[in-house]
């Protein structure tokens, strides 16, 4: 047989780096929490564009005269763009339009490019939508996975999942990156994007288990893991490709969006080789627990 | 077969829009009709503006330009000359051709953040709407419980309830006996009676169901009123939708200015018409009020509301007969009744109109922990916007003189007009994107997916040769297919909706993968032709497997998505399906044309 790649020979490593990586993160986030971006937290955001470049210094001491000392004032993108960010809870929804007034008496001439106002009402339902939604997703998975393969394998892809949200979610933490809406939505597709790697993976041993005869659990996924390892490869290398261009080409807006979907492509890769892998190998993956069921179970094998 | 219908309707994207205004009469009750379209043709020969098509189009006139300019131009002559008397909205139209739009093909639509525009999130005070119905019920049956000779002392309304003290034990009965009458709905009971026989106390609270009538009565009439606000503001394609139990989504692509647009439809405002009180009125009755242009000056009205806002039908301005403006009213049926039947007995008592204004005040307070938290509290203010002496018997129609100037009458007329508010309302969330930040999202989102696509297509051909070449048709086909998908459906296309064709792009190719490396393997037992077909039917399995999973994710993130993040569920469930479609069927489909039923000794992939 060819296998030419002995990946369980470091799962004992991996398994250490994942779980040190996961341990750090649930730290990190628990300790310094996320910085949630406007959809979650609420309060107001304005873009604007300058005609000519702006020292953030001044925009900042402006706002603090006319009545926001708390103003978060970066640039967004250019330098002509300036992004400020009030923290206003109160709810009140016209600082926007406020705020836009008191930069637009200053000599140089801006444009408004958006204005984001989100209640605090409104922030808290969509974290709690948001974190709900996740694990309904999760649990829906578990389940269809547990159905069309085997509990272990279930198991093995819902802790899969688990450890790359979770990564993702302890970096951007560690370096503070906003965490919003299309933040999230990047997470749920990375979400699918894992999976589909890791039953790509699963199908493969699932298979292997049946037909080979010869060989122990280790070898036969090793096997797996080598037989799928190019179509893994090629397809992580391609979405990588897009989100590249994306990241590099998509604008500022959905920067964070592109970036966790990079971060979710490399982890989803490594966690459906190892961390799936090593699931089954410590729920100690028979080949009885693959048995083909009789009858009704036959139209799902998918082998002659 | 897929193919053709699918290229149909994605064509539509093809065709460029056009620059155009759309006018119609701020009358919505009114329709353009062929002199509104030779007026305007008149205007804009008269100015010299050059356009290219006129037209009537569902109670509307549609102009098309050549450019913006003269679109921006020609909305603006059109206003000066025409004053109030049209509403002219600017919008692109496309130039889908008739056959593509008889077939129902249009372009997709753009999403706010593509297209530029408002969105608002407006959250029903159902609380007031509780608190109005209350009054008005206490109002009914202090009447009843008087023409029935039912006693009590005292009757009031304490934290949503209703609090009648009554005299005696037999009234107290009677009036419990009338209670449990009035009760019954079709679907259930609407009080909830306290009853404390001893103290001769009743209190009535509403049950759920009464409640959640009340509720989708509320949001119902601000829907109503808020659809005939956005009419107001001349938007062509605006979205005015109910969210949840009491939230309200309005969009307004296109509008450039939104300050304007929210003064239009943030305007909380509901108006009561009420009897001014007099000698004989008892003080328990009455309420003093301030009025709105000044300040200093008060009056006493009746506490009882003899017509509210929403039986406002109509509301124009006009001049009376010395020059001054004034507002012409019109009520519905009921709303007519009710104000003849004030009025009737009452001519030469002043009739006030009371202005009702939700507002907020924010205050620094101190909460459970100790911290000083800023609250916000939002009270409801009223004010006197008119007091004017009862002339005649008031029905359906009537006049209000004395208004002050012919703007403020104006500014009157749109608020009666668009129709009071059942229960005021605040603004929970707003998101405004900049025409120009949405050209540039559009511009960079394209970007993103040709140069995706490019480097896509590049890698399998390197890759996989022959096979790459088929697996990059695809690709191109399952993009017009997405496109075609979502003209179809009429969903709108936003910038995490164009990330997610990208990245649809880069995942559609997983399946030809897939499929490919099989075929790979199977080659090192099997002939040519049986390692393609195994190839197929045993990637198969994996990819409906890999792909159920993604599409419950993308579910999932539809229900719990808004706005921009729903575009991202959306491509990304079309792109889903589509790329399964392609991968399987149209692949297979090249590569029996170039090797089915050839005896080939070498496959190269």
């Amino acid at each position: 047989m060819d296998i030419r790649f002995k990946f369980m020979r470091f799962r004992k490593i991996a398994s250490l780096i994942s779980v040190s990586l996961f341990i750090i993160s649930i730290l990190s986030l628990g300790l310094r929490g996320l910085s949630l971006g406007l959809d979650f937290s609420g309060g107001t955001l304005i873009e604007v564009s300058y005609e000519s470049p702006v020292s953030l210094e001044s925009v900042r001491n402006n706002l603090q005269e006319n009545g926001y000392p708390d103003s978060q004032v970066v640039n967004f993108g250019t330098n002509l763009d300036v992004l400020i960010k009030v923290a206003d809870q109160s709810g009140n929804s016209s600082v926007g339009e406020d705020i836009f007034n008191i930069l637009n008496n200053q000599e140089i001439p801006i444009e408004l490019k958006r204005v984001e106002f989100v209640g605090p009402q409104v922030g808290d339902e969509l974290r709690d939508q948001g974190g709900l939604g996740m694990i309904v997703a999760l649990f829906m998975i578990l389940m269809y996975v547990a159905f069309r393969f085997q509990y272990k394998f279930a198991l093995g892809a819902v802790s899969a999942l688990a450890h790359d949200v979770v990564i993702i979610l302890g970096i951007f933490s560690i370096f503070g990156w906003d965490f919003d809406l299309t933040v999230l939505a990047a997470l749920l597709a990375v979400i699918g994007y894992s999976l589909n790697d890791t039953i790509v993976v699963s199908d493969r041993i699932r298979e292997n288990f049946r037909t080979e005869r010869v060989l122990d659990p280790i070898d036969l996924i090793d096997l797996s893991l080598n037989q799928t390892l190019g179509r893994t490869l090629v397809t992580s290398l391609t979405t990588l490709l897009v989100l590249f261009a994306l990241f590099i080409f998509g604008g500022e807006l959905i920067k964070g969006f592109s970036l966790a979907l990079i971060l979710g492509v490399l982890i989803g890769t490594y966690s459906s080789i190892y961390v799936v892998a090593n699931m089954l190998m410590s729920l100690a993956l028979t080949k009885d627990d693959l048995a083909i069921p009789e009858p009704e179970g036959a139209d799902f094998d998918g082998m002659p | 077969m897929i193919l053709v219908v699918g290229s149909i309707y994605a064509l539509p994207n093809l065709y460029p829009t056009q620059p155009s205004i759309q006018v119609a009469y701020t009358d919505s009750g009114r329709s353009a009709d062929q002199s509104l379209l030779n007026e305007l043709e008149d205007i804009l020969q008269d100015s010299k503006t050059e356009y290219e098509d006129i037209f009537l189009r569902e109670n509307k006139i549609v102009i098309k330009f050549e450019d913006v300019d003269t679109q921006l131009s020609s909305k603006t002559i059109l206003q000066n000359t025409l004053l109030d008397k049209v509403i002219i909205a600017l919008f692109l139209e496309p130039s889908t051709p008739q056959w593509l739009k008889d077939l129902g093909a249009n372009p997709v639509k753009l999403g706010l953040d593509l297209s530029g525009g408002v969105h608002f999130l407006l959250e029903v005070d159902i609380d007031t709407a509780q608190q109005g119905r209350l009054e008005l019920l206490l109002d009914t049956y202090r009447k009843s419980f008087k023409e029935e000779r039912i006693k009590f002392d005292d009757s009031s309304i304490k934290d949503l309830k209703l609090f009648f003290q009554m005299a005696d034990n037999q009234s107290y009965n009677k009036a419990l006996k009338r209670f449990r009458d009035d009760s019954p709905l079709i679907n259930g009971v609407q009080y909830i009676i306290t009853e404390k026989p001893a103290s001769n106390i009743l209190m009535l609270e509403y049950t759920d169901i009464a409640l959640r009538e009340i509720r989708d009565y509320a949001v119902g009439q601000n829907l109503t009123t808020l659809r005939n606000r956005v009419n107001e503001l001349g938007v062509s394609e605006p979205i005015v939708q109910r969210q949840g139990s009491n939230r309200i989504v309005v969009q307004l692509p296109g509008v450039q200015d939104p300050t304007a647009a929210k003064k239009i439809i943030g305007k909380t405002a509901n108006l009561e018409f009420r009897l001014e009180a007099n000698s004989r009125t008892s003080p328990l009755r009455k309420e003093e009020f301030v009025f709105k242009e000044n300040e200093f000056r008060t009056a006493f009205l009746e506490k009882a509301v003899v017509v509210s806002g929403d039986r406002v039908t109509n509301a124009s301005t006009g001049f009376d007969e010395s020059g001054f403006a004034q507002v012409n009213i019109t009520l519905d049926m009921e709303g007519g009744r009710a104000m003849q039947k004030a009025t009737s007995g009452n001519i030469g008592r002043g009739l006030g109109v009371l202005f009702v204004e939700q507002k907020s005040k924010s205050e620094l307070v101190t909460n459970l922990a100790g911290e000083s938290i800023i609250e916000q509290n939002t009270f409801i203010e009223k004010k006197i916007i008119s007091l004017a002496t009862i002339q005649a018997v008031l029905g359906t129609s009537f006049r209000i003189t004395g208004v002050g100037s012919p703007a403020e009458a104006s500014e009157l007329a749109l608020l009666l007009r668009a129709g009071a508010l059942a229960a005021p309302m605040k603004f929970v969330e707003e998101r405004t994107v900049g025409p120009s930040l949405g050209k540039e999202n559009i511009e960079l989102g394209m970007k993103s997916i040709v140069i995706g696509f490019s480097l896509v297509v590049l890698f399998m051909v390197l890759y996989y040769r022959v096979f790459g070449i088929a697996a990059n048709i695809s690709l191109i086909i399952n993009l017009v297919l997405i496109t075609g998908i979502m003209s179809l459906l009429g969903a709108s296309l936003t910038l995490p909706g164009m990330a997610g064709i990208v990245l649809t792009v880069g995942m559609a190719v997983d399946a030809n993968v897939l499929i490919f490396s099989r075929i790979r393997e199977e080659l090192k037992e099997k002939d040519p032709q049986r390692a393609i077909n195994d190839g197929f039917s045993r990637a198969f399995v994996t990819i409906f497997d890999a792909n159920v999973t993604t599409l419950i994710t993308a579910l999932i993130l539809y229900i719990i998505g808004t706005g921009p993040v729903k575009g991202f569920a959306i491509t990304l469930s079309i792109g889903i399906v589509t790329s399964m479609f392609t991968a399987i069927m149209c692949t297979r489909a090249m590569v029996n044309i170039v090797y089915g039923n050839k005896n080939i000794q070498e496959l190269k992939i």
